[in-house]
């Protein structure tokens, strides 16, 4: 039985969940969840969605405080860890220590900001705060200008448009969503965009953000009064790498999502762990794999299991009226086949490695028990499977 | 008020009092309820919120909604005709009173 001190370094949606399942799976010792934010835990996917049409943040708390007493979780917000001391087993905070038996990095991902002139003046969405400033700026009619066509500044897009304001999107790549979707997936979003009377400036990175509004590569200007910064993030690194702990593009852990250091694990938004698939080290951003790592680990504390972790990556975003989802993990630059229903699926070299569709929660869910029986179909098997099942 | 009880697998039995607009999703979480989940939100993207309606109120709960049955497909236990999503039961003045029962697990 478990009963070493479990600290957790970040309480969002999978420091949370570690403290849950840690206890769902009988762990006995104490649990410290440490949050940087003020607040209970909370959801971050409707921060770009529901709730900035409805302002309604006590329906994103994860669970109420209540729930951290009864299971005896020591939630402690507005904290920030200093440092981790390997040799000593502790987190310093501020000028105190905590011995740790188990530490979970749970740090996540915080925006990116490109050097671009003028930057300062872009608003960024991932906190609550973020979320509660851009709401207040929405309640009067305004001219948003969107950095970045990826999920999260299309979803803002998608809603400050359905309120009525008027809405520029500028990405630098070619096309949107272009690291999550195919082109053809791109193209759809396009079309959906432009259709709510968004402007769309693909292919046009952003040189200078001024008080009139963004400056593009080919010489636009979008006149603005509010910019939404929303050019992708970058993990939380710095308290494993300040304590030797090896970092690419994420933390490092192994297919156990422990790091090199036995007693220290990493999941989520921060971790690189390497892909049951390809082998290749993978970092994803997404309720997903914060939720299945933080299962995964908990197991691993409790139980002693180090089975490799598996889990199939999926995504989800909702825009306007159309809900996107992705199960699976495709490279931009996958094959993709388009079905006559409106299916997207990928594959590299034969294999199918995602299948993407729109408001098709069937074939969501169809796609999702294919590719995590194990081997990926081939191209010929997947489609005969697939039109069996629309056949009947 | 609107009464809700919810019915975990061994029988035991915990009683809510939620708002129009709640659903038994968002409620049952809001209440610390051990055997709902909702990972997802409620946007429809895992089936960790799933429950039986009492067979009482299947007509007030009414149909599954749209992808509903699609989601419920992956569920860990065992799917009845009275099974539902709870994140996609909004609760309303005709649900005071309402029993569902909770599966044995969830994930």
């Amino acid at each position: 039985m478990s009963k070493g001190h479990v600290v957790i370094v970040g309480a969002g949606q999978g420091g949370f969940q570690a403290a849950m399942s840690l206890r769902q799976e009988g762990h006995e010792g104490p649990i410290t969840l440490i949050g940087g934010e003020p607040g209970l835990p909370y959801q971050r996917p409707p921060l770009s969605k529901a709730f900035l049409k409805t302002g309604e943040a006590e329906k994103l708390a994860l669970r109420p405080q209540s729930f951290f007493d009864a299971k005896n979780i020591t939630l402690q917000v507005s904290t920030w860890v200093d440092a981790i001391d390997r040799t000593a087993g502790q987190v310093r905070i501020g000028s105190k220590v905590m011995a740790y038996d188990h530490l979970i990095l749970a740090t996540g991902t915080r925006n990116l900001r490109p050097p671009i002139p003028g930057i300062e003046r872009a608003l960024d969405l991932r906190t609550l705060e973020d979320a509660r400033t851009l709401r207040a700026a929405l309640s009067r009619p305004c001219r948003i200008a969107v950095i970045g066509g990826g999920f999260i500044g299309l979803e803002f897009a998608a809603v400050a448009a359905g309120l009525g304001h008027s809405v520029a999107v500028a990405e630098a790549a070619p096309r949107l969503m272009a690291r999550a979707v195919s082109p053809e997936m791109s193209e759809r979003f396009r079309l959906l965009h432009e259709t709510l009377g968004t402007e769309l400036h693909l292919g046009n990175g952003v040189t200078e953000v001024n008080e009139r509004g963004l400056l593009l590569k080919d010489g636009t200007e979008i006149a603005a009064d509010l910019v939404l910064l929303a050019a992708g993030v970058c993990p939380n690194v710095k308290l494993a790498h300040d304590c030797g702990l090896e970092v690419k593009n994420g933390i490092v852990v192994d297919e156990t999502l422990r790091t090199s250091d036995r007693q220290i694990y990493a999941l989520g938004d921060c971790a690189a762990f390497p892909c049951a698939r390809s082998g290749r080290l993978i970092r994803l951003e997404s309720v997903q794999a914060a939720t299945d790592h933080a299962r995964a680990i908990a197991k691993s504390i409790v139980k002693g299991e180090s089975a490799h972790y598996s889990a199939l990556p999926w995504f989800w975003s909702d825009q306007h009226d159309l809900k996107l989802q992705i199960a699976g993990l495709a490279d931009p630059q996958d094959e993709s086949l388009e079905l006559p229903d409106g299916t997207i699926l990928r594959f590299c070299s034969d294999a199918l490695t995602a299948v993407e569709t729109v408001n098709n929660a069937k074939a969501h869910m169809h796609a999702r028990r294919s590719l995590n029986s194990g081997s990926s179909p081939s191209k010929t098997q997947y489609l005969e499977e697939y039109l069996g099942m629309a056949v009947r | 008020m609107i009464k809700v009880t919810y019915v975990a697998h061994d029988g035991s039995r915990t009683d809510a009092e939620g708002e129009l607009g709640d659903t038994v999703m968002s409620l049952a979480i809001n209440q610390g309820i051990d055997g709902i989940i909702g990972e997802c939100g409620g946007s429809m993207m895992c089936a960790t919120c799933h429950c039986y309606v009492d067979e009482a109120w299947v007509g007030a709960t009414g149909p599954r909604l749209d992808g509903e049955e699609d989601m419920l497909e992956s569920a860990a236990s065992e799917v009845n005709e009275r099974s539902r999503l709870s994140c996609q039961i909004k609760l309303t003045e005709e649900m005071d009173g309402l029993v569902v029962h909770l599966p044995e697990e969830q994930v």
